[in-house]
């Protein structure tokens, strides 16, 4: 186990693969990662980074044809790779809950939607399905900001998307985890819809004191609900701060690259988009997967992927263009 | 074919062509690989093929005319000189069921291309179109539906005249039903998809749309519902050619030579015996082929 | 082949005048049919060489209004006008011709090209469909717009699945150029494509709005894109235009409550701003059953009695920027 850097969360050297017919998808390549009780992570990146599968690797959720092969998961003082499937059960939904992007896709559409969430409390707290957990069930309805009269006898379908997200919101928070994983909790939703259901989420974990990790494309989203944030690219973690240090001053270039790309409301400047596509994963460039794109790479990018460096207080990159001797002069 | 791209322009035109349809060679190794990898659509597919040549060597395999009576050497048992034996007429039975076969496919053949004909353009035009042409094409495929396909048949020999040729007539009518739900539900889906509507915003007429775009991606599981259903094609001949709906004697059609020996099952029983077995062996064989080919497509669409 | 005559003097390539589409709504033998309200009574004009943005959710008919206005779907009544030609009134034949003149680019870059044709006859076709032209000049007009796009003469020769989501949008863009239009439809080109994708998009759609002269319609859902790219820009709402006017004038100072509500919903950083803003309360009703009165009533925090009952009329606040709301911010 490499270095501890958080209370809560340590991932060390994550490599996550999938067999296909194509080949051997490389999805993580060795992933670092950590947070502290309480805090609020964002992992944002585009598609194929591997923020979900990040996030489906801690849930213990990966299947054939997917398998961790290297890498380790600690959880506290609990070590998630190494655990059976039936320890990982007792985790899973109660001290780690988890959040998907199509709500309706996690709930059972033939049960009415009050029966489903007492469900999901009574295997949480071990009790019958009955008065006891239905007054529950309307508590967690209401909290979610919901007409729980109405809403406790509705089938999935019935919900709308904004509707059923908050059912989910308030499944997953029921048994208090101690994390919370949301994977795009809002990209399907409608902006102004979004806007509510973050700030509800953001209402409720503050209450609670969740840790959370919100994973998202768009870093307006990750930016306004994180204190911290992960970059990711093709399979690695490359930058790792503060939410201000990485919009203030990111500093390994995709991260540059992907904020100057992103259009915002009342900027002057040009869009910059970055040169070349994302790599294939079965195929990925050598060393830094980012190389073919990027306009400082060097010879020693081809050869292995960099370390993590700490080049300030809390803001972690994996770059040759910031080694260890370069802490002093990191900002370019 | 025009060569002027540069870095190939020193290949030669085949060459230049495979290049070109690279992706669609690559899909029919996929499908080649598979299909070796399937036992019961090998199976089938040998059947088939010496079913195929049998049918078009058929002169070189035989001795004897399908049609020739030779009333010296009637109800013979089999024997080297006469493979299947002879029936009641001195035909050889070995030479009527090898041209047998040249009947049987030829039947296949143009209740293929009518029933499938008639069915892809009642279905995707039905599919395409929708409203009130979808309805009243969908009550008139119901109604051919309603009726038991072998009656209908039967019944539209007994109307036409029982020869082979309004038996094919007779169970095209009866099969394009299938097609035509089946192209209906695929145009269906192709209608709604956008590359349609982009063609329709260039200005494609409805035509050309049909023709060029719905079609070709329509017509896919249909090939795959007519293999299977040939077994069925050539039962339903069989069983009508034994009533004598068919083809007319001497015609060597397997249903009718079945009925031939009819009263002679106990004592000759070859005469009936000989055809039945080629009937059930070639409806296994394409049985097989289409379990098969439904195999291979299906999981592959699960890429 | 037969050529319409326009008259060029107008200002506005495109005039919208009270455009209706409803969608009837199945309904079981006994009750009376219901309809969803897509596009209610829209009016606007989107001038020569602009970029006319539409902001919208879900229900607001922005998706609908792209595709009537091409006559993809059929209005119920309303007058659409390329130039001074009245397009509604065309038949087949004379649309047919038109559609050389409006374009569409559609959101899903992954089933907008045919699976199984090549880049060369996706695009070719569109060529045949209209003109009378050899292979060779097919050939040289499809390689001229795949270099447009950003692509090369060899991925004329390929299939789509082959493409990244960029590239269909590109060689989808391309599709839509050969015919050399002059009106684009952008429904949400770039919705589908990562943040980095979509701004190469974004920058080419600009520098070939330039080279060609076009004139663009631009839906979409995320306003800083709109603020990127469009001049002019209407906020719909459950079939109906909230506000429109230009850009600037919208974001400086937006009039209609949605408008306000929907930039308070964009994710801020700063912490401070957060605090203030006022977020839009509840669902959005669904289109087929709107509110009475003002649409908006039911989520506005504004609202008093008389939006309840009456609809708003549509008003001039200053030079082209007009608000249906009965009281309109600032």
């Amino acid at each position: 186990m490499q270095k501890v850097r958080g209370d809560l969360l340590n991932i060390s050297k994550l490599k996550v693969v999938f067999y296909t017919y194509r080949g051997i998808i490389k999805a993580l390549n060795g992933v670092e990662l950590w947070m502290n009780k309480g805090e609020r992570l964002g992992i944002v990146g585009e598609t194929g980074c591997g923020k979900s599968v990040t996030a489906l690797s801690i849930m213990g959720l990966i299947e054939q044809p997917g398998e961790i092969i290297e890498g380790d998961i600690l959880f506290e003082d609990k070590l998630l790779t190494s655990m059976e499937e039936n320890s990982l059960i007792n985790i899973r939904g109660k001290e780690i809950s988890m959040i998907f992007q199509e709500p309706n896709a996690a709930l059972n559409p033939v049960m009415k939607v009050g029966f489903q969430i007492a469900e999901s409390i009574g295997k949480v707290k071990k009790k019958k399905i009955g008065k006891e957990v239905y007054a529950e069930v309307r508590r967690m309805l209401e909290i979610a900001g919901l007409d729980w009269e109405r809403t406790i006898n509705l089938y999935p379908h019935e919900l709308s998307g904004g509707m059923a997200q908050r059912v989910m919101i308030a499944m997953a928070l029921s048994s208090n985890p101690k994390l919370l994983i949301a994977d795009e909790p809002t990209s399907a939703l409608d902006v102004t819809i979004q806007a509510q259901i973050l700030e509800l989420l953001d209402e409720l974990v503050k209450k609670l004191g969740n840790a959370v990790i919100l994973i998202t494309h768009d870093m307006g989203v990750a930016a306004e609900f994180c204190d911290k944030m992960a970059v990711m690219y093709a399979g690695n973690m490359v930058e790792y701060a503060r939410t201000t240090n990485i919009f203030e001053n990111p500093h390994h270039p995709y991260t540059r690259g992907l904020l100057k790309a992103v259009p915002k409301i009342g900027r002057t400047d040009e869009l910059q988009s970055i040169q070349g596509i994302v790599p294939d994963l079965v195929n990925p460039p050598s060393g830094c997967r980012f190389h073919p794109r990027c306009e400082h790479a060097m010879k020693i990018c081809r050869k292995d992927f960099p370390p993590l460096v700490e080049i300030k207080s809390g803001h972690y990159i994996a770059c040759y263009l910031y080694g260890k001797e370069d802490i002093q002069n990191a900002d370019t | 074919m025009l060569n002027t791209v540069k870095n190939i322009r020193q290949k030669g035109k085949i060459k230049l062509f495979l290049e070109q349809r690279k992706p669609i060679i690559e899909d029919w190794k996929h499908t080649y690989y598979l299909w070796k990898s399937t036992p019961l659509a090998m199976i089938g597919t040998v059947i088939i093929f010496i079913f195929l040549t049998i049918a078009i060597f058929a002169p070189l395999l035989t001795s004897y005319s399908p049609t020739e009576q030779f009333m010296e050497e009637r109800l013979l048992p089999p024997s080297s000189q006469h493979l299947f034996g002879t029936d009641q007429y001195g035909r050889d039975i070995f030479s009527r069921v090898v041209y047998g076969a040249r009947i049987e496919v030829w039947i296949i053949f143009i209740v293929s291309i009518i029933s499938v004909m008639i069915g892809i353009i009642v279905g995707i035009t039905a599919g395409y179109f929708g409203g009130v042409v979808d309805e009243i094409l969908m009550r008139m495929t119901d109604m051919f539906l309603a009726f038991p396909r072998l009656i209908l048949a039967m019944v539209l020999t007994a109307v036409l005249g029982p020869n082979l040729t309004n038996t094919m007539i007779a169970i095209s009518l009866v099969d394009w039903t299938v097609y035509a739900r089946l192209g209906r539900a695929e145009a269906m889906k192709v209608k709604s998809q956008p590359y349609i509507e982009a063609i329709r915003a260039v200005g494609a007429k409805d035509l050309r749309i049909i023709v060029f775009h719905v079609l070709p991606m329509s017509i896919s599981p249909v090939i795959v519902q007519l293999t299977l259903r040939m077994g069925t094609i050539i039962l339903t001949a069989a069983g009508l050619g034994f009533l004598g709906l068919g083809a007319q004697p001497p015609t060597p059609e397997w249903g009718a030579i079945v009925s031939d020996g009819r009263s002679y099952l106990v004592d000759q029983w070859w005469i009936s015996t000989f055809p039945g077995i080629a009937i059930a062996f070639v409806v296994l064989g394409f049985n097989l082929l289409g379990d098969g080919i439904r195999d291979i497509l299906d999981p592959r669409l699960r890429r | 082949m037969p050529t319409l005559k326009v008259k060029e003097e107008a200002k506005n390539l495109i005039s919208i005048e009270h455009l209706k589409k409803y969608f009837a709504v199945k309904q079981g033998l006994f009750s009376s049919a219901k309809y969803v309200k897509a596009v209610d009574d829209i009016s606007f004009n989107i001038p020569k060489n602009s970029v006319f943005g539409i902001v919208g959710e879900s229900g607001s008919g922005k998706t609908t209004i792209g595709r009537t206005i091409l006559r993809l779907i059929e209005p119920i009544s309303g007058v659409i006008r390329y130039l001074s030609t009245d397009i509604t009134s065309l038949n087949a034949r004379e649309l047919r011709i038109f559609r050389r003149k409006m374009q569409i680019i559609s959101q899903d870059p992954y089933n907008s090209l045919h699976p199984r044709k090549l880049i060369k006859n996706i695009i070719g076709e569109c060529l045949q469909i209209h003109f009378k032209l050899s292979s060779e000049e097919i050939y040289q007009r499809v390689k001229d717009i795949l270099k447009q796009v950003g692509l090369r003469e060899e991925h004329m020769f390929r299939y789509a699945h082959e493409f990244s989501g960029g590239q269909r949008q590109r060689i989808a863009v391309a599709r839509a150029l050969v015919l050399k239009p002059e009106f684009l439809v952008l429904d949400e080109p770039t919705s589908s494509l990562d943040v980095s994708v979509q701004a190469v998009i974004l920058k080419m759609l600009k520098s070939l709005k330039r080279d060609f002269s076009l004139t663009y319609l631009f839906i979409t859902h995320d306003l800083a894109v709109i603020d990127y790219m469009a001049d002019y820009m209407a906020v719909m709402y459950l079939g109906q235009i909230m506000e429109i006017g230009s850009k600037n004038d919208i974001f400086l100072s937006p009039r209609h409550p949605y408008t306000l509500l929907l930039l308070n919903s964009i994710p801020n950083p700063d912490p401070r701003k957060k605090k203030k803003r006022v977020l839009p309360k509840g669902e959005i009703p669904s289109p087929i059953d709107p509110p009475q009165g003002c649409r908006f009533h039911t989520r506005c925090p504004y609202i008093k009695d008389k939006c309840v009952k009456e609809e708003p009329e549509i008003r001039e606040l200053s030079k082209g920027h007009l608000v249906k709301c009965h009281f309109p911010l600032g």
